[in-house]
């Protein structure tokens, strides 16, 4: 008795690919397609990287991007210790063992608003589903528009922000109709010289007109896109990242800050199950 | 084909020996997205308090070899919550519920007990007084086994609902611990909660937890729960829940042989969140391989042999 709608899936998937696009970042595809029918944008997978209990824990990694009509299923990760390193090693034809889909996922805009996606270093790897799916709303809709403001409407603003030009996800299969890319580096080797949100920040200045943001990245930038949306009253959602036990809700490991009833303290909610995408002015901050 | 996995732990009807460890299964609702509940011989939930908790700060885990440290800290939603939102999800299933209770004081836990006696649904209490992660209550009751027993006495009064006991592996004798809580009205015990632990970032110098200790589960703790269940199936007739570490239907069987009646997956849930089914189904093979009628002559066996 477990409701179709609400199963999380558990079991080997083949992998179909497992390279290395970007220096210390892997690109790994799964043909997972229960999994891949379900999924929506924001969401991830939990991902055992041995068969041996050491490492004992699975590894969330968020799904990329997902080509449902071939049940295909794709995750960024970067190779960041024990587990993601040993992911590495998996070959073509291998099978990993995956849960999922897992947690809340991204909310889409409303028709008609303008949009900006913003991806700090690997936190860039959910967005990618996410500009898939607006765009695939808005090319559904935009079939019948004409008029001009209505073709500008039919924009994405995607902010990509990295240490260095190198490390800057492939855009090569990417260049979908109506998305603009704008980049930023650290080191100023690519795009504009500092943060991705410093940019944000530049062009709103120059009045482009934003209705809505999306964020994931490091959590200094999260918090300064909540305070640069806050101040704007700019609506949108930040996607979290909290060292996690189980992945479904039930150890509660992942707590994060979410401001109270009232406002002036937080109640801790978990990034696993109540997010990891969370509604922008909700997230505690501190004073 | 006739084999009998029933088994009964302390008045609490099991139709099969295999349980979760609290903490590691939510209230449920969880893992019923993935498993069907209806599989499992009970559940047992995550701890409840009289007031909702908000738990440690982070992090709250941190990954060992083979195992793991966590110091949630019983976040939970209060027991008058758990009554209202997640008691009736379970009950549509076929499935006796273990409440696992906790409390600042003795008085605390009477009144969990009595609340919970009167709440329906309720198949029987797990005290805990093991839990390594909170200031005030938990393993300051377990670990004194006069403490412990006071704690007992007065929720074995609150309550007529089987009572069984979480003993703490964090003492000098889990036997004298056992001995008074049995002596104390205990129905059950269940062994072993999490063991004392820390783990230190060397990068950043500083303990990896939030609550700086933790308690270790997994694998790693297995061989120090089995004998903790040898020594106290040799001590007292109470039948016994173990778990520690069990991944799988031979580590259960270990359990088992050394006295367990029953067996609790805990950790494991997180890392294979249909361990606690394999595990029945090991068992289940294992029985008919050997020729095994009823999983009650397995019980304790270690010591026959």
């Amino acid at each position: 008795m477990i409701h179709p709608e609400k199963r999380i899936h558990c079991k080997k998937y083949r992998i179909v690919q497992n390279e290395e696009p970007v220096p210390g970042h892997r690109l790994m595809c799964l043909h997972a397609p229960e999994i891949a029918a379900g999924a929506k944008p924001g969401q991830f997978l939990h991902v055992r990287c041995a068969d041996s209990t050491d490492p004992l824990l699975r590894r969330p990694i968020s799904i990329h991007r997902v080509r449902r009509d071939e049940g295909l299923l794709f995750m960024f990760y970067r190779v960041a210790g024990r587990g993601t390193s040993l992911l590495t090693a998996k070959r073509e034809g291998e099978e990993i063992d995956v849960l999922g889909p897992l947690g809340n996922g991204f909310e889409l805009p409303s028709p008609g608003e303008r949009v900006a996606v913003v991806g700090g270093g690997i936190g860039a790897a959910p967005l990618f589903f996410l500009v898939d799916e607006i765009m695939a709303e808005i090319h559904k809709r935009g079939a019948d528009l004409t008029d001009e403001q209505d073709t500008a409407r039919q924009a994405l603003d995607f902010y990509l922000g990295a240490a260095t030009g190198s490390l800057l996800p492939s855009l090569n299969s990417f260049l979908v109709r109506g998305v603009r890319v704008h980049m930023a580096t650290d080191d100023g080797s690519v795009g504009y010289h500092g943060t991705v949100t410093g940019l944000l920040q530049q062009h709103l200045d120059e009045q482009t007109h934003i209705d809505r943001i999306y964020a994931c990245g490091p959590a200094p930038m999260l918090r300064a896109i909540d305070e640069l949306a806050i101040r704007r009253g700019i609506r949108g959602q930040l996607s979290l990242e909290e060292r996690m036990g189980c992945g479904v809700g039930a150890c509660l490991s992942c707590a994060c800050k979410i401001k109270n009833f009232s406002g002036d303290g937080f109640t801790y909610k978990h990034a696993c199950s109540d997010g990891p995408v969370f509604n922008i002015g909700e997230v505690w901050y501190g004073h | 084909m006739g084999i009998n996995l029933a088994v009964n732990i302390g008045g609490i009807k099991m139709k099969n020996p295999v349980t979760t460890a609290s903490g590691t299964f939510g209230f449920g609702s969880e893992y019923g997205r993935i498993i069907d509940l209806n599989r499992l011989g009970a559940i047992v939930v995550k701890g409840t308090t009289l007031l909702p908790r908000e738990g440690n700060p982070t992090p709250r885990i941190a990954e060992t070899p083979s195992g793991m440290l966590n110091a949630i800290g019983l976040q939970n939603p209060g027991v008058d919550s758990f009554i209202r939102e997640a008691l009736p999800f379970l009950r549509d299933y076929d499935l006796p519920v273990i409440v696992n209770i906790a409390g600042d004081t003795v008085e605390d836990y009477a009144k969990l007990a009595g609340i919970l006696d009167r709440a329906g649904g309720v198949a029987g209490i797990e005290v805990n007084i093991s839990c390594p992660n909170v200031k005030k209550g938990g393993l300051q009751f377990g670990s004194d086994p006069e403490s412990a027993a006071e704690v007992i006495r007065n929720v074995r009064q609150a309550t007529s609902l089987p009572v069984i006991v979480k003993l703490s592996p964090n003492v000098t004798s889990i036997v004298a611990v056992a001995e008074k809580v049995a002596g104390a009205g205990a129905d059950a015990l269940s062994m072993i909660n999490t063991l004392l632990g820390m783990a230190i970032d060397i990068k950043s110098r500083r303990p990896v937890l939030g609550n700086i200790m933790g308690g270790l589960s997994g694998p790693a703790v297995r061989p120090v729960a089995v004998r903790a269940v040898w020594q106290v199936y040799q001590a007292v007739k109470l039948p016994i829940i173990g778990m520690g570490g069990i991944t799988c239907a031979a580590d259960a069987l270990e359990f088992i042989m050394a006295g367990a009646t029953a067996v609790a997956v805990g950790t494991a849930n997180f890392v294979n969140p249909r361990a606690t089914v394999e595990v029945l189904e090991g068992i289940e093979r294992f029985m008919a391989e050997n020729g095994i009628k009823d999983i009650a002559e397995l019980v304790g066996i270690a010591h026959r042999c």
